[in-house]
């Protein structure tokens, strides 16, 4: 929010000059019949997306030549607004003259691209490229039924956030490696939900298998366990340093246990871990002292460094002894 | 032709309100609280917008009118001042509202159950409005107030104010009403209904933006929202808007007399209207029974054409109408409404409203028709609902999985 963003609500002079003829004057719109397509030894695929009932429903119609795969004809029709139909048009438009599986690859970027009235500029603001997303499901829709397979087989993977074209890999391995702790960061790292915003949480405009927000919480998860596996690799190795506090703890009393306990409880004394403190030049165990060993002149001068020798000794040089 | 037919999203400002503010710009500009001459030369104008808006809406001399920047502010003021003094500082928890309130009362309900406070949203039937008997079983000894609009900006559905007036009456519980789509266009009289607060606004009545009221009963106590230099007797602080205040009351002045004159002449055009696109085209529903609607104000929805991309045609045709549908809002949900009163999934997206004024003339009418007509068969022809040839087997649409 800023000053840009005072005044909203300009949502169709975001539109490219593209959109808005194409909207008022679509060039692929209409339908192909069955007798069409027999009259000339072709095929006739007829392929929906979406439902009226969702604000946006695409039919789309090819005809494809069977000897050499081609759509040699493509229209649409379409329940929907003026990106919608502006976006079925171009999609329409950009299946014609090629082979069912070179079609197959037009993405809902290359839709969008398409009306761009300049490469930099993007054709529809950011809450309008689901329009051109349903261009694309359509197309998969189309050659499934065409090449007799389900359309899940063109995916490579799963895509979580179709108006960016991230998948769900994409997505782990940078949450991962930038060590990524929000949905904000994601969408700066790799504009996922930074468009329809649908893949975020549950509740947006479309439902989604995959949503920003499990993703996020899945591999901090992951991650947490990973860092907890090392930890316990690293306790199995006695590699004191890179344990975590709980085991640090027990380590430090199996050591007192062993070593030190005996010898103050001769003397009628005994004494308990209370912290430990990481830092990065020492790592400090605070101990309390306990029966003859509270108030023993000893206690602060020869126990004590018998004390933290055997620790450094035993556990790690970093370690500074300090009663309370 | 330009026709302007959302005047339930904003007004035109009347000619001769505009001529009875602008003295009050550069001429007699002295702020009302002033001692000296300068400031009390605006109060006799003042004087006669309060007597104008206590007419307009037969507000009883017990009873206040407070000034507000709009009437946003009024229901924010209500909702937050009576949270303030019944809940943080009383022993009340509780608020009944309606699930089609303006936003201004629903995501205020929102921020309030955020701190805690509990709220009912009452349903509506499929008529769009609450069933007076549907609040009573919902009121319990925790509820501090009740808010509950008047009529309806989406549907123009008039809601049974009198009837819940009195049952919060009898239950002695606060009632607030959003009059915003009532107030002069629609008799209302204060004396006649048992409300304890209103507000209103008046741009949609022809007045000037940046102005609304807020109607308070028998000078009901409430914490005021905004404090300050004690002005409006201490309820609303902020230097008195002169110019808005003396054009809000002229506004309502023009609006409120003679009403039923006025509403009969604009109601002959809305059905007029309304007639022709029900007769002349097929698969169009419009949302309410008319003898309960405000006169102006007709919700059509159009089976196979998207809002959005109606509200286009439209726009190319230079006819300003409103969808509170689809694609048209930035959520792209449907139409909140239509969905409350129980209409289809599929009809909820093709909601379009067409709200007239008493500036509306019978010519705009005659090419809004026409142009309606056109624009309606223009988009069926793309639209795949009228699709002839079926897809091929296994080509269908899955069903819709938004969440509505």
């Amino acid at each position: 929010m800023a000053k840009n963003d005072l005044l909203g609500g300009s949502l169709w002079d975001q539109y490219s000059n593209k959109v808005t003829t194409l909207m008022n004057n679509p060039n692929n719109q209409g339908e192909i019949t069955q007798e069409e397509c027999d009259a000339a030894g072709h095929k006739l695929i007829v392929a929906d997306f979406g439902a009226e009932s969702c604000g946006d429903a695409v039919r789309l119609y090819w005809e494809v030549d069977p000897a050499t795969d081609t759509i040699v004809k493509s229209k649409f029709k379409s329940f929907g607004c003026g990106t919608a139909i502006a976006s079925s048009d171009m999609m329409a438009e950009l299946c014609i003259g090629k082979t069912v599986q070179q079609a197959v690859k037009i993405t809902n970027i290359d839709v969008e691209k398409s009306l761009r009235d300049d490469p930099e500029t993007p054709a529809v603001p950011p809450q309008k490229m689901h329009c051109s997303v349903m261009a694309y499901d359509v197309i998969k829709k189309a050659a499934g039924l065409y090449l007799g397979v389900d359309e899940s087989s063109f995916e490579d993977e799963i895509i979580v956030c179709e108006c960016a074209r991230v998948s769900l890999g994409t997505l782990r391995e940078v949450i991962k490696l930038n060590d990524l702790k929000t949905i904000e960061q994601i969408t700066d790292y790799t504009k996922a939900g930074g468009f329809c915003k649908s893949c975020i949480k549950p509740g947006g405009h479309e439902a989604r298998e995959y949503y920003l927000v499990d993703i996020l919480a899945d591999v901090r998860r992951e991650m947490d366990e990973d860092k907890m596996r090392s930890a316990a690799d690293a306790g199995a190795h006695g590699d004191f340093t890179a344990m975590t506090l709980v085991q640090k703890i027990k380590a430090i009393d199996s050591v007192i246990d062993e070593s030190i306990r005996q010898f103050l409880i001769m003397d009628g004394g005994n004494m308990e871990v209370i912290d430990i403190k990481d830092s990065p030049d020492y790592i400090d165990v605070y101990i309390r002292y306990l029966g003859a060993c509270n108030g023993c002149a000893s206690s602060s001068t020869g126990t004590l460094y018998a004390i933290e020798a055997t620790l450094k000794e035993k556990l790690s040089s970093k370690i500074r002894v300090l009663p309370i | 032709m330009h026709v302007y037919l959302d005047n339930n999203a904003t007004t035109m400002v009347d000619p001769s309100v505009v001529q009875a503010m602008i003295p009050f710009f550069s001429d007699i500009y002295g702020n009302p609280n002033s001692l000296h001459r300068y400031g009390t030369a605006s109060h006799p104008a003042i004087t006669k917008a309060i007597n104008q808006m206590y007419k307009g809406i037969n507000a009883s001399d017990k009873d206040d009118i407070i000034f507000t920047s709009c009437a946003t502010e009024s229901n924010n003021w209500v909702l937050k001042s009576v949270w303030i003094d019944k809940i943080v500082n009383g022993d009340k928890n509780h608020i009944v509202t309606s699930e089609i309130e303006h936003p201004s009362v629903l995501s205020t309900c929102r921020f309030l159950e955020e701190q805690g406070v509990k709220v009912t949203y009452l349903p509506v039937n499929d008529q769009g409005i609450v069933e007076a008997h549907t609040l009573r079983s919902f009121i319990t000894e925790k509820t501090a107030l009740v808010s509950i609009m008047w009529a309806n900006n989406e549907t123009g559905m008039i809601f049974p104010i009198k009837e819940i007036g009195e049952i919060c009456k009898e239950k002695g519980v606060l009632f607030h009403t959003d009059g915003v789509q009532a107030v002069g266009k629609i008799p209302v009289d204060m004396q006649d209904v048992h409300v304890d607060f209103m507000s209103m606004s008046a741009h949609k009545f022809h007045g000037p933006k940046g102005i609304g009221a807020l109607y308070i009963r028998n000078s009901e106590a409430l914490t005021p929202l905004l404090h300050g230099g004690e002005h409006m007797g201490g309820r609303r602080s902020g230097t008195l808007n002169v110019p808005y205040i003396v054009g809000m009351g002229k506004a309502i002045e023009l609006a409120t007399e003679n009403i039923e004159e006025k509403m009969a002449s604009i109601r002959a055009k809305r059905d007029r209207l309304e007639d022709a696109l029900l007769g002349q085209l097929e698969d169009v529903f419009t949302v309410g029974n008319r003898e309960n609607r405000t006169p102006n104000t007709i919700l059509i929805s159009i089976r196979g054409v998207e809002g959005e991309g109606m509200l286009w045609d439209l726009n190319n045709a230079l006819i300003g109408a409103s969808t509170g549908s689809a694609c048209a809002s930035e959520d792209l949900e449907a139409n909140t409404v239509m969905l409350a009163i129980g209409a289809d999934n599929e009809l909820a997206h093709t909601g379009i409203r067409l709200s007239l004024s008493r500036f509306t003339t019978d010519t705009e009418i005659d090419y809004v028709i026409e142009s309606f007509t056109k624009a309606v068969l223009r988009l069926r022809a793309i639209s795949s609902s009228y699709a002839k040839v079926q897809p091929t087997p296994g080509g269908e649409a899955g069903e819709c999985n938004i969440h509505h």
